[in-house]
């Protein structure tokens, strides 16, 4: 493939590309982000590739692998275009069906189409399913229509269109105000305005700008930067390019999470064929612009998330972050100026470039424009990616997007903005989704990690958790945090345990103010913040451990004892074979009855009682009530003795 | 380089640009507490003791005073509720590991931090990095380095290097405010010495 | 890891100190383990301390100071699959294998590791072995997996 040189070769490339492409010519794309393979994905491409040839339908037929649309509950997903047919949780054994059904005689595999959960209802095309109908998928939306490995795809829905415009038509200048003017925020968490972190870098003295792109993504529960990064790394790749034009930088890194294998492959492949192109490297389409960009790999640290500590790392040191009081946009990777975006804020650029400032201006809310993709994860029917524009609630994004909790549960909380943030009881739920209404409440809107918790999720365990991954993550350099995080989880644990002691409350409150007030950098700051919300909507689960050694959730085990209620037992005998500390005692027609001394809480017994006897009960905070006596256990069929 | 002046506890103080706010109190003789600080080392911004308010265009925050950097109007506070609150619960926090250490008594005692606030740990090490910081930027030998995060980090020698450096030196172990550096090394000591570099006991 | 292979990586990275971590993570993914001669080596050639890759390989939790097993286990404990029961995955592979996270077996067959996340949030509980991800894994499931290996 020979180099690109002028705007003028790129439009004539891209028109022969889409002429050589029949938008009509059937094409199966499997979803081949890492959740799908996970789920076997790769095996379904073979077998589509398989049948296919085996139909002799190959010079009709395109199949290819794309990249993740974010519904990864549900997968493998496969979309039939161009009558974009969705199929879910397809196996290799459906292919036949699939290809004899759909592709050669038109009809629709009913049994793999989408079945709300609720209502029962079949969604036959990717935009009938309620899950995507809500959903403002302007970033996301192209995944499954693109080959990541492929150039060629990204060339045929428009890219590198914004990249051209930038260099030909624009000058720096007027690239920075039309940033500035989208009123774009940071999508990492801290939501700062992109164009002013920007136009920083482009004043600040020095020769040499680095511009990176911060794909460690550390939150647990959130994936959106994978999916962008795995399944479109062009867009990300042209974003970076545009911005290091703005700053007037000549060399960037993407920094990648190791946990990613297949998102450093598909970059990686991606740099390589931008090179090939002519659109990296030196006099990029033929201007004067040269850029380069290098791809470091993190090792497993949470807190080279963090700009600074991000930046220490790529200078091959420990990623311990160093203090903001001088901005790193003025002094950062080697002391030079440098601008680090999230890679779902790299992938907005484009669009704001080829569609304009004003245009983005209009999706969202006075301070929170454009959209955000979320990671909605957890207790909630449609798990996966949701991309939705700011200020819709969280109450439409639970129910009308998500389905609301699955098995008839209670909403309790949810968690967002990932170990920084804060849970949300049911009366916030009118609040927005945007950079400010979430943290007047407590929590905050972060990197777009959404975790449902139900009924059944203990708020002091939550907050328990997530203070245990944030000591496992600390770097150790400051006091606040090394010792502060690390004595608010001993306390912590020991409150679920049923340890918990008068005092515990305030100790954990001035524990908190320290860590908030003096630590080195926003690890340490932001890490009582589960705790704090979690006492402030949920303060009665903690007075319970703490007072009543209860757990209202029946959650603990240290707190909890599982008894099998004799008017409901009907010794089916199941719990008692599959118990694995053998503590179940009883048999044919006799009550079982568990031995309080063996149970291990592994709830086991809970779990596999059938649910039209529902006899096993969780009890916490109240003694287990006696054992009735051997003689009364016996079960006479028809009448029961007591 | 130009002239800053600023206020520290009500007085104006004069400082170079370029300064940090305790060098700045230190040339104006206010004292600040810190543990990890050495003038003859960069400064670390570990211990956090240091931390005071400063209020700059009508916004107080708290800072290291060690890395902040002076700036004009800057009006900087070193005692107030919040920053004693904060430097007692660090000494608490410290003391749990190095109960006995004179230093952290002698703060404890101006900041009324109680030694059995927290449970014992005694580990000794209280990280403020002055025998790692010192053997790398003074001595450039590198003998002692950090090793592992959060609460599993550890101060430990290279015994190779150790032994042949550190015998003779041994500048680091008056910078100690705790036991731990000394025990460190005898640690090492045990299983560097005899080492194949070393055929006699070196003597003194 | 013999020393012309070791030698052939950092060239590739063309000796920059500032490829440390990169060189690193290729010497842990070909060789499954960090060895001190590996180590040394690379603070010859890259001219930073000892003490700098002492405290690299000891923060980062991709890097191990020992050999691993031939199977490397790592159970995803991030939110989504805490939520979803990831502990009582941990403690059944536990009970299976007989080791514990950051443990390795004495026939050097598996290592087993907890991991902060590996993005396949939707399909919680995950374990991921050898690199591959297991999604939706249920204590009864784990003997199938393993038998497998």
């Amino acid at each position: 493939m020979a180099r690109i040189n002028s705007s003028a070769e790129l439009e004539e490339i891209r028109k022969g590309i889409l002429s050589g492409r029949d938008p009509n010519k059937p094409c199966i794309s499997v979803c081949a982000g890492a959740g799908c393979i996970a789920s076997g994905a790769s095996e379904v491409i073979d077998a589509f590739k398989a049948e296919i040839e085996k139909q002799g339908l190959m010079a009709d037929v395109n199949t290819k692998g794309t990249g993740c649309p974010g519904f990864c509950e549900r997968g493998p997903v496969v979309v039939i275009y161009p009558e974009e047919i969705c199929y879910l949780q397809v196996k290799p054994e459906d292919v036949p069906e699939i290809v004899s059904q759909t592709i050669k005689e038109k009809k629709v595999v009913d049994r793999l189409l989408y079945v709300d959960r609720t209502t029962g209802e079949k969604a036959t095309h990717e935009s009938d399913i309620p899950f995507y109908k809500n959903q403002e998928r302007i970033i996301i939306g192209s995944n499954i229509k693109i080959d990541p490995k492929s150039i060629d795809d990204y060339l045929a829905i428009g890219g590198y269109s914004a990249l051209a415009k930038v260099l030909f038509q624009m000058t720096s200048e007027q690239v920075l105000e039309e940033v500035k003017k989208s009123n774009l925020r940071g999508r990492g968490g801290a939501g700062f305005p992109t164009g002013s972190k920007w136009e920083g870098s482009r004043n600040a003295p020095g020769e040499i700008k680095y511009v990176i792109v911060n794909a460690d993504e550390g939150d647990p529960g959130a994936f959106m930067d994978r999916a962008l990064l795995e399944g479109n790394p062009h867009s990300v790749l042209e974003g970076l390019i545009i911005g290091a034009c703005a700053v007037g930088s000549r060399e960037g890194y993407i920094y990648v999470r190791q946990e990613y294998p297949l998102a450093v492959e598909n970059v990686t492949l991606a740099i390589k064929q931008a090179e090939e192109y002519g659109l990296l490297g030196k006099n990029i389409l033929g201007s004067d612009f040269d850029f380069t960009v290098k791809v470091h790999q993190g090792a497993g640290a949470f807190v080279c998330g963090e700009s600074t500590a991000l930046m220490t790392a790529l200078e091959g040191r420990t990623g311990e972050p160093r203090p903001k009081y001088i901005r790193s946009n003025i002094k950062g990777l080697w002391d030079r100026p440098t601008v680090l975006n999230n890679v779902e804020t790299w992938s907005n650029v484009p669009l704001i470039i080829n569609k304009g400032a004003d245009w983005f201006a209009q999706i969202g809310t006075e301070r929170s424009k454009g959209t955000k993709i979320f990671s909605l994860v957890g207790k909630i029917n449609n798990t996966g990616l949701v991309e939705v524009p700011m200020g819709m609630t969280l109450r439409d994004i639970i129910y009308k997007i998500g389905g609301g909790i699955p098995r008839g549960k209670r909403f309790k909380a949810v968690q967002t903005g990932g170990p920084s943030g804060g849970c949300l009881p049911e009366d916030m739920l009118d609040l927005e989704v945007g950079f400010d209404e979430l943290k007047k409440a407590g929590s905050m809107m972060g990197s777009g990690g959404m975790i449902i918790l139900d009924e059944d999720t203990c708020m002091v365990d939550i907050a328990r958790y997530f203070l245990e991954f944030l000591t496992d993550e600390s770097c150790g350099k400051c006091v606040p945090c090394r010792e502060g995080i690390r004595q608010m989880l001993k306390i912590l644990t020991n409150i679920t345990k049923g340890k918990g002691r008068e005092g515990d409350i305030e100790l954990l409150e001035e524990l908190a103010e320290v860590a908030r007030e003096a630590a080195l950098c926003e690890l340490g700051r932001s890490a009582p913040n589960s705790f704090l919300s979690t006492l402030k909507y949920f303060r009665d689960e903690y007075e319970a451990h703490v007072l009543e050694k209860r757990c209202p959730a029946l959650s603990c085990k240290e707190l909890i004892t599982f008894y099998i209620d004799p008017d409901k037992c009907q010794a089916c005998t199941i719990c008692s074979k599959k118990c694995p500390s053998e503590a179940i005692a009883g048999g044919k027609n006799r009550i079982h009855v568990i031995d309080q001394e063996k149970c291990t809480k592994c709830g086991t017994c809970f779990e596999v009682c059938p649910p039209r006897f529902g006899a096993v009960r969780k009890i916490s905070g109240e003694p287990v009530p006696a054992s009735i006596p051997e003689e009364a256990r016996t079960i006479v069929r028809g009448s029961k003795e007591k | 380089m130009s002239e800053i002046i600023f206020q520290i506890d009500g007085r104006q103080v004069a400082a170079r640009e370029g300064m940090t706010v305790l060098e700045a109190a230190q040339k104006a003789g206010i004292s600040i507490p810190t543990l990890c600080h050495y003038e003859k080392l960069e400064p670390y911004g570990g211990c956090r003791l240091c931390t005071v308010e400063a209020e700059v265009r009508g916004w107080t925050k708290l800072v290291a005073s060690c890395l902040y950097p002076v700036e004009k109007d800057l009006i900087v506070r070193t005692r107030s509720e919040k920053v004693d609150r904060i430097r007692k619960m660090i000494l608490e926090l410290l003391l749990a590991h190095a109960p006995d250490a004179l230093e952290l008594q002698n703060l404890a005692g101006e900041y009324g931090a109680v030694k059995d606030r927290f449970e014992k740990e005694p580990s000794f090490c209280i990280h403020c990095g002055l025998c790692v910081r010192y053997c790398a930027e003074v001595k450039k030998k590198d003998a002692i380095g950090f090793v592992d995060r959060g609460t599993r980090r550890e101060i430990s020698f290279i015994p190779e290097i150790a032994s042949k450096e550190c015998w003779n030196c041994k500048e680091c172990f008056p910078l100690c405010p705790t036991e731990a550096l000394q025990a460190a090394f005898v640690l090492a000591k045990a299983f560097a010495f005899p080492s194949s570099s070393l055929e006699h006991e070196p003597t003194e | 890891m013999d020393k012309d292979r070791v030698d052939q990586i950092i060239d590739k990275h063309e000796c920059e100190a500032s490829s440390l971590i990169q060189v690193l993570l290729e010497i842990q993914s070909e060789n499954h383990w960090l060895p001190k001669e590996a180590l040394e080596r690379v603070a010859e050639r890259l001219q930073v301390p000892l003490t700098r890759i002492q405290h690299i390989a000891t923060f980062y939790k991709a890097f191990s100071l020992v050999p691993k097993g031939r199977h490397e286990i790592h159970i995803c404990m991030g939110t989504a699959c805490h939520v979803r029961g990831a502990s009582r995955v941990l403690d059944t592979v536990q009970d299976q294998t007989g080791i514990k996270p950051g443990e390795t077996d004495l026939d050097l067959k598996f290592s087993l590791d907890t991991v902060n996340c590996l993005g396949c949030c939707a399909l919680g509980p995950v374990m991921e072995i050898d690199g591959k991800a297991h999604g939706k894994m249920a204590p009864a499931k784990i003997a199938d997996v393993l038998k497998k290996l």
